[in-house]
């Protein structure tokens, strides 16, 4: 991992029975960039996202968080450590309001504890108001204004995934994992989720590892890409790079031999 | 006619706070249930363990009840924290079936070794609210049946507010809703499983001091636990409403039951007239009243 990376992993591997999920894949997260990880289904984009926060655990290789180990640590350690992220079916809290889901976003940032917040309530009351502000921002940011109180269920597709972002957003991570944002939107929604990650990297800095089917929008916002196909890291590179890459071109569009695969 | 009247009034009141007490029980259920999708079989005996506790200390010379009943309240809570830790947590990720398994071994444990530790006589629970019935217009009550019915009602005011207001409360919710996105959220889902059967300790431990004063305290009293199975069909697994408002039907059928029907049978019918009831909703609404109608993508 060089000095300019936040989060590396090296040589990551893992089967499910006998199926590879990812072999032998390294990346490294360039700090304050937006890294997008391309691919055709099956190539191993979610697996190598559910490693890196802790879901799976790699059969080979490790996952590196500023210099810290991560591999082995439990999903709630991670995102306490600051990598946060969506799900590519949305995963809000169904039953619970969209400030509710926002709040706890900020469970990682809530010092007082289960049974400390018991004893010192007044304390823990206090920092409820730091967060309350915390998650208000984070609504004005994303146009949440009008659903603070809106059952999460209710909303529309393109809105329950703008909350998840929030949601993610709320813990003020380092990095933040995004599994196909876009995924099922239509143009609007899109071109408006592509401005907010944007503003998520610029303005707040955040560093992105994004997933996403469209195309267009990898090559507009990504500073760097990977190419996964069947769990294999085939190419890495810009966005120019990576469209010229033969490779890439072979996995996306098929050689005169094996058809085309898109 | 008015004498009719007055005789439903009767049992309906009845019904009405012996169904709170029932809800009391199932609530300690559904938390479980809700939080952790363990099913508990020994919610019973986790009644009965709590009645033995507060039995024993309050046969102590001079044992006044507010400790009595803060030594079982803490019993019953590190009971809770440790069968998690210790029992359930090493199933994680086990096959629903391997934690019924667990539970109901653990009744079984919890019923055999009870004897064997606080002996084996009926005890009682004397609570210092007499025994003169209180009197509600036609109808009376036993005093002990209005202190289970008011300790209920406070419960279920507490929990709903933890459920809806409180930080631990949410998050319990946003476990129960999904473990792996609250993990995600850096959520200690573990953590949160032991809190869940803390509280299921602590109902107990309430529902051990109102029933064991109510019935007296043996093994037997682990069969009020059965009670909670047509309580938590009727309102869902998962519905802390549904608790309460099941445990009412439950109580109140009990009691017309046993008001119109024993007469002519001779008696029993209160005893096996909630689990017809649960068999007949079991065909209607598997889910139950307010349960949570599970849509699976095959």
């Amino acid at each position: 991992m060089d000095d300019v990376s936040i989060l590396g992993v090296a040589t990551l591997s893992k089967k499910f029975g006998g199926v590879t999920a990812v072999q032998d894949v390294s990346v490294d997260v360039p700090r304050g960039g937006i890294l997008s990880i391309i691919g055709p289904n099956g190539a191993g984009k979610t697996s190598l996202l559910n490693m890196i926060s802790g879901f799976y655990r790699p059969d080979t290789g490790r996952v590196v968080l500023e210099g810290q180990d991560i591999t082995q640590m439990k999903p709630s350690d991670i995102a306490a450590l600051g990598i946060a992220r969506t799900f590519q079916n949305i995963a809000l809290f169904s039953g619970l309001t969209v400030l509710d889901n926002l709040m706890l976003g900020r469970h990682v940032r809530m010092k007082a504890g289960v049974l400390s917040s018991v004893i010192y309530w007044g304390m823990a009351q206090k920092e409820d108001i730091a967060h309350r502000e915390a998650v208000e921002e984070i609504i004005e940011f994303l146009n949440l204004q009008d659903l603070r109180k809106q059952q999460s269920a209710s909303l529309s597709y393109g809105l329950r995934k703008r909350v998840e972002l929030g949601r993610a957003l709320a813990s003020e991570p380092k990095v933040l994992l995004l599994d196909e944002p876009m995924g099922g939107m239509n143009q609007d929604e899109k071109e408006d989720m592509a401005r907010y990650v944007l503003d998520v990297n610029q303005e707040r800095g955040v560093t992105v590892v994004l997933i996403e089917h469209d195309m267009g929008v990898v090559m507009d916002i990504s500073d760097k890409i990977v190419v996964l196909d069947r769990g294999r890291c085939i190419a890495t590179g810009t966005p120019d790079e990576v469209q010229r890459h033969p490779k890439v071109v072979e996995a996306y569009l098929g050689t005169s031999k094996s058809g085309g695969r898109l | 006619m008015s004498e009719d009247l007055d005789f439903l009034f009767a049992l309906l009141l009845n019904g009405v706070s012996i169904g709170l007490m029932y809800s009391l029980i199932a609530l300690g259920f559904v938390l479980v249930y809700k939080a952790t999708d363990a099913i508990n079989f020994a919610q019973g005996e986790f009644v009965m363990l709590a009645g033995l506790i507060v039995a024993m200390m309050l046969s102590i010379e001079g044992m006044p009840l507010a400790v009595a009943v803060a030594v079982t309240l803490a019993v019953m809570i590190g009971f809770g924290f440790g069968l998690e830790r210790v029992v359930l947590r090493p199933l994680l990720g086990r096959p629903v079936v391997a934690v019924i398994m667990a539970t109901i071994g653990l009744a079984a444990v919890l019923r055999g070794l009870g004897p064997v530790i606080f002996g084996s006589e009926t005890r009682a629970v004397s609570l210092p609210i007499g025994d003169e019935p209180i009197v509600l217009g036609p109808a009376s009550l036993p005093p002990i049946q209005v202190a289970g019915a008011i300790v209920a009602i406070v419960f279920f005011l507490v929990f709903s507010w933890f459920f809806k207001k409180s930080r631990m409360g949410v998050a319990m919710r946003a476990v129960a809703d999904n473990q792996q996105v609250a993990q995600a959220m850096g959520i200690n889902v573990e953590r949160y499983f032991a809190l869940a059967w803390a509280m299921a300790g602590v109902v107990s431990a309430l529902g051990g001091i109102v029933w064991g004063s109510m019935l007296g305290v043996d093994v037997h009293l682990a069969l009020v636990g059965l009670k909670v199975f047509p309580v938590v069909i009727l309102g869902g697994l998962d519905s802390i409403g549904g608790a309460l408002v099941g445990g009412l039907i439950i109580g109140i059928v009990e009691s017309l039951a046993a008001g119109y029907l024993d007469p002519y049978v001779g008696g029993g019918t209160k005893d096996f007239a909630p689990y017809v009831l649960m068999i007949l909703v079991l065909m209607i609404r598997p889910y139950g009243i307010f349960g949570k109608r599970k849509i699976e993508r095959v």
